[in-house]
């Protein structure tokens, strides 16, 4: 059988790991800090665990084409679980394992899956509460033990002890394992992620080795990754970037992925690790920039200033001296005196010291944020894809990098977009299928192979793409003007005392805004003004906010009044919203975007009375607790009106 | 691990409530005219939770005392494991391995979480001053055992995220649980808790219940509480103990105490 591995080409992830551990069995592959140490893991220990659990599920039965569902924070015995389904061409179903009990159900049931491993007791006990809707279910592998002694159900099993069963399975039959290696091919289904559900039911996405190899491999190449990089595995494992960066292209770069101690060390062991390698959505880039900013606003007046002079020094060349521009030598020296005494102690704070190439996505990232990072020497860059096409259509290319775009199409990659604007892409990293959802796969992939994103854009004149908005969201106001909300929250969404911000105006006269504001940032700024407040919700009332909050949505109006796309969709009236909005509530996906119809019509009473021209609007809302208890919130919302800007560029647009 | 820990207390199946580890007979304690404690017997069971309670001033802390040698009653016997104590210092008591919180939390705040657990390891640590001060050899292997121990106290306690971070730093609910990890650390076979819940929030109080309930069952740890916050008494406790004026007015499960007319007397007041 071991002549056939060698035979076949590396076109499955078994296949890759196996290789890994015969060319650098010694590499770390991952470390996982526990007990405050770094534990690290081999690729040849890596590949000997993946054995053993694989043996251990065929022990159990699981067979060819069987569903395992995987729930939990990024645990190497996670990972390896994963690549222990494929040996066998099972599909790994990632589920997010902050959702609640219900939602796994729907995913459990929609993938039929009679085998799970999870992570630990919280999991467990989610597990058990829905068994009787998921029975299908046959067995529970739980990784972590604590707690888990007085549970005597049946369908309960340590990973241990399947490590151990499948060990021995391993011994007695060592050409098992090969064999079924070997039997995989390049267009099996290695993984199934699901999407968050902005709009209906989460669909199952089926994707091959061969896709997610692909996408790998023209990421690899195209920021020449190699088998030295380290990064930091702290992202959701159901989410397809984390498969994308901390499975597919480890296992094809054979680099080392980190497991941080929990969520809430991931700074610390950030830090520790010095990734040179890097994934954030702009919301971890832009707390770690509000940590850093806090923290200067508390620091002695020598520091504070001294930080704010190379501040000055990084905006003006950092960003050029990165990409390798000409920048004089004074501005240079300057820069060179700033990286010592500022950027380079600040990276190493932040834990981006060694970092070469890190990557955003997933929402908009802000531009001032984008340059900060940036100019003190970060190469920070944006790429865009989706779940369908693993996470992989346009990447920045180094020295070429732009604001407001998401960069070009990557290695392999067909981008062209269709009459209405919407982006279509063709590529070998496209989805297979939608899972059991033949007519939603069809209607997403139209007749000449190209996948339909959803999302509007275009081309600048250097063939970057723009993205503006979901395709479907372009609405129209009732005077004719484009109205892109998402374009427009995005921007207020910049604003740092702004959280999350919802518009409306489609079919309407005008927009208006649904406002969160970001309690720490607004709190900070209330401590220092001496104001006093009990919470959000109090916070959120008052006047002084009321006003902060209107000058932010006024630059916003005032830049929207230059672009002549965009100058009709400026914001009348606003209001701040009593509380946050929350995925538990069902108002953000798990992935934190906005699910706009459904706060639309959670609070109608609100947008009625933002366009009925009232003074303020009561509202009462039900909430729900992180244990699962539901209370009420009631407000009375104030309503206040925002100075609109003529058009600067109306000639043109008319 | 921190099951290594709890071996030898605790069998598969969890724990069950056993003999009598404590007995506290007749006991009185006076300062100068004032009477702390007049005439009280109880016992705690090994690995069962029990619970002080009493309105403010009836001595609870003064019993708690008592029990790790801080104060030595003028009258009665108290039988540690069926050994009549004599003579008896805090010192003595932790070395039995009786730990102990406090009602105003008793840390360093200059000291990080990490450090201030360590030190409840000071009883176990046998190299001498000189050993730890060149820190080599038997002094450096010994101090690696320690940090594991207290390593698995991190991990226990959930506290992995502040384990640099000075004490002083961190918000009183979060204070509270490294004390209980530095009384952890020791691995007492009995563990005095003074107010464990004094002063937190709702969230807070939960997770402090979950770990005694916690620490209870997987080490086997017998509990000794004290704790003005009823419903967490009634919800965790095997058996209660009431005390007011000094004296012993109610003892048994949570359900007896709770009717117990004395008890219902001493909390909402009587007219006499």
């Amino acid at each position: 059988m071991s002549d056939t591995h060698g035979q076949t080409g590396l076109d499955t992830f078994p296949r890759l790991l196996m290789q890994h551990a015969k060319l650098r069995p010694n590499r770390p592959a991952m470390r996982e800090k526990a007990y405050g140490i770094w534990q690290t893991y081999t690729w040849a220990q890596v590949a000997e665990s993946v054995r053993a659990i694989a043996c251990g599920l065929a022990e159990l039965g699981f067979k060819r084409g069987d569903r395992l569902a995987i729930i939990g924070d990024n645990r190497p015995r996670l990972y390896w679980s994963v690549a222990a389904c494929q040996c066998l061409g099972g599909i790994p179903v990632m589920l997010y394992q902050d959702a609640v009990a219900q939602e796994m159900a729907y995913v459990l049931q929609d993938a039929e899956i009679r085998f799970a491993v999870v992570e630990d007791q919280e999991q467990v006990d989610k597990m058990l509460e829905i068994r009787d809707e998921v029975p299908l279910l046959e067995r529970v592998i739980y990784d972590e033990a604590r707690g888990m002694r007085h549970y005597t159900q049946t369908l309960l099993m340590g990973l241990d002890e399947l490590q151990e069963m499948g060990r021995i399975h391993d011994r007695n039959q060592s050409d098992f394992l090969d064999g079924e290696v070997a039997k995989g091919a390049s267009d099996d289904i290695s993984i199934m992620l699901y999407t968050s559900g902005t709009t209906g039911k989460p669909k199952g996405v089926c994707q091959t080795h061969g896709a997610f190899i692909a996408a790998a491999q023209g990421g690899v190449q195209f920021d020449k990754l190699t088998d030295q990089e380290d990064i930091l595995s702290y992202l959701p494992m159901a989410w397809v970037g984390d498969h994308l960066f901390s499975f597919a292209q480890a296992m094809l770069a054979g680099f080392t992925i980190n497991c941080p101690e929990s969520g809430e060390t991931v700074m610390t062991d950030l830090r520790e690790i010095g990734p040179t390698y890097y994934f954030a959505p702009p919301r971890v880039f832009e707390n770690l920039l509000t940590q850093v900013m806090i923290r200067m606003e508390d620091a002695g007046a020598i520091k504070r200033k001294m930080f704010h002079h190379f501040m000055e020094v990084s905006r003006r060349c950092g960003a050029d001296i990165l990409d390798g521009k000409s920048v004089s030598a004074g501005d240079r020296f300057q820069y060179w005196l700033g990286n010592l005494m500022v950027y380079g102690p600040l990276k190493n704070v932040l834990g981006m010291s060694r970092i070469r190439v890190a990557y955003t996505a997933g929402a908009a990232i802000g531009p001032d944020l984008f340059r900060f990072y940036r100019s003190i020497g970060v190469n920070l860059k944006q790429l865009y894809g989706q779940t369908e096409t693993c996470a992989y259509v346009c990447l920045q290319p180094d020295g070429e990098i732009k604001l407001d775009s998401v960069g070009k199409p990557a290695p392999f990659v067909e981008v062209k977009l269709a009459d209405n604007g919407e982006i279509l892409v063709k590529g070998p990293m496209l989805l297979k299928t939608y899972y059991k959802r033949p007519d939603a796969t069809a209607e997403s992939i139209n007749a000449d192979g190209y996948f339909m994103t959803g999302d509007a854009g275009f081309f600048d004149e250097d063939g970057h793409l723009k993205i503006i908005d979901r395709a479907k969201d372009v609405g129209k106001l009732n005077d004719g003007s484009m109205f892109a909300p998402n374009y427009i929250e995005n921007k207020l969404k910049f604003f740092q005392h702004i959280k999350e911000a919802v518009t409306f105006g489609n079919g309407r006269d005008f927009v208006t805004a649904f406002i969160n504001i970001d309690l720490e940032a607004v709190g900070n700024w209330a401590e220092r003004k001496g104001m006093g407040y009990s919470g959000y919700t109090d916070l959120a009332a008052q006047d002084a906010v009321y006003e902060l909050i209107r000058e932010g949505i006024e630059t916003v109006n005032a830049d929207l009044a230059t672009d002549p796309r965009m100058s009709g969709s400026q914001i009348k009236r606003f209001l701040i919203l009593h509380k946050e909005l929350d995925a538990d509530d069902g108002e953000l996906t798990r992935t934190r975007k906005v699910r706009r119809n459904f706060v639309a019509e959670r609070y109608q009473v609100l947008v009625e009375g933002l366009y009925a021209g009232k003074k303020s609007q009561y509202i009462e809302t039900q909430v729900k607790y992180e244990d699962g208890r539901t209370g009420k919130i009631s407000a009375d919302l104030r309503i206040e009106e925002v100075k609109t800007f003529t058009p600067q560029a109306t000639k043109q647009a008319a | 691990m921190m099951n290594d820990m709890a071996q030898d207390a605790t069998a598969e199946g969890g724990r069950r409530i056993g003999e009598v580890i404590l007995d506290l007979q007749h006991i009185s304690l006076s300062f100068g005219g004032v009477n702390a404690l007049t005439d009280i017997s109880f016992d705690v069971r090994e690995h069962e939770i029990r619970s002080i309670i009493g309105p403010n001033g009836a001595g609870k802390s003064s019993m708690l005392n008592v029990m790790n040698g801080v104060y030595h009653p003028q009258k009665g016997n108290i039988l540690f494991r069926g050994e009549p104590r004599q003579k008896m210092d805090p010192h003595t008591a932790a070395a039995q391995g009786i730990a102990r919180t406090f009602q105003n939390i008793a840390l360093f705040k200059g000291m990080t979480v990490l450090d201030n657990i360590m030190t409840g390891r000071n009883l176990k640590m046998k190299c001498n001053l000189l050993e730890h001060a060149l820190f080599w050899g038997k002094a450096q292997r010994e101090e690696i055992e320690h940090r594991k121990k207290v390593e698995d106290v991190i991990d226990f306690l959930e506290i992995q995220s502040i384990r640099k971070t000075p004490v002083g730093r961190l918000p009183y609910g979060l204070q509270k649980r490294v004390e209980l990890g530095r009384a952890l650390a020791a691995e007492p076979t009995l563990l005095l808790l003074d107010e464990p819940m004094a002063g937190m929030n709702v969230e807070e109080k939960q997770d402090m219940c979950r770990f005694i309930l916690d620490v209870n069952d997987q080490f086997g740890t017998t509990i000794v509480l004290i704790e003005h916050d009823m419903g967490v008494v009634m919800d965790i406790s095997d058996r209660v103990v009431v005390l007011d004026y000094g004296k012993k007015i109610g003892d048994g499960p949570p359900d007896e105490v709770k009717n117990n007319a004395d008890v219902i007397a001493a909390y909402l007041g009587t007219s006499h």
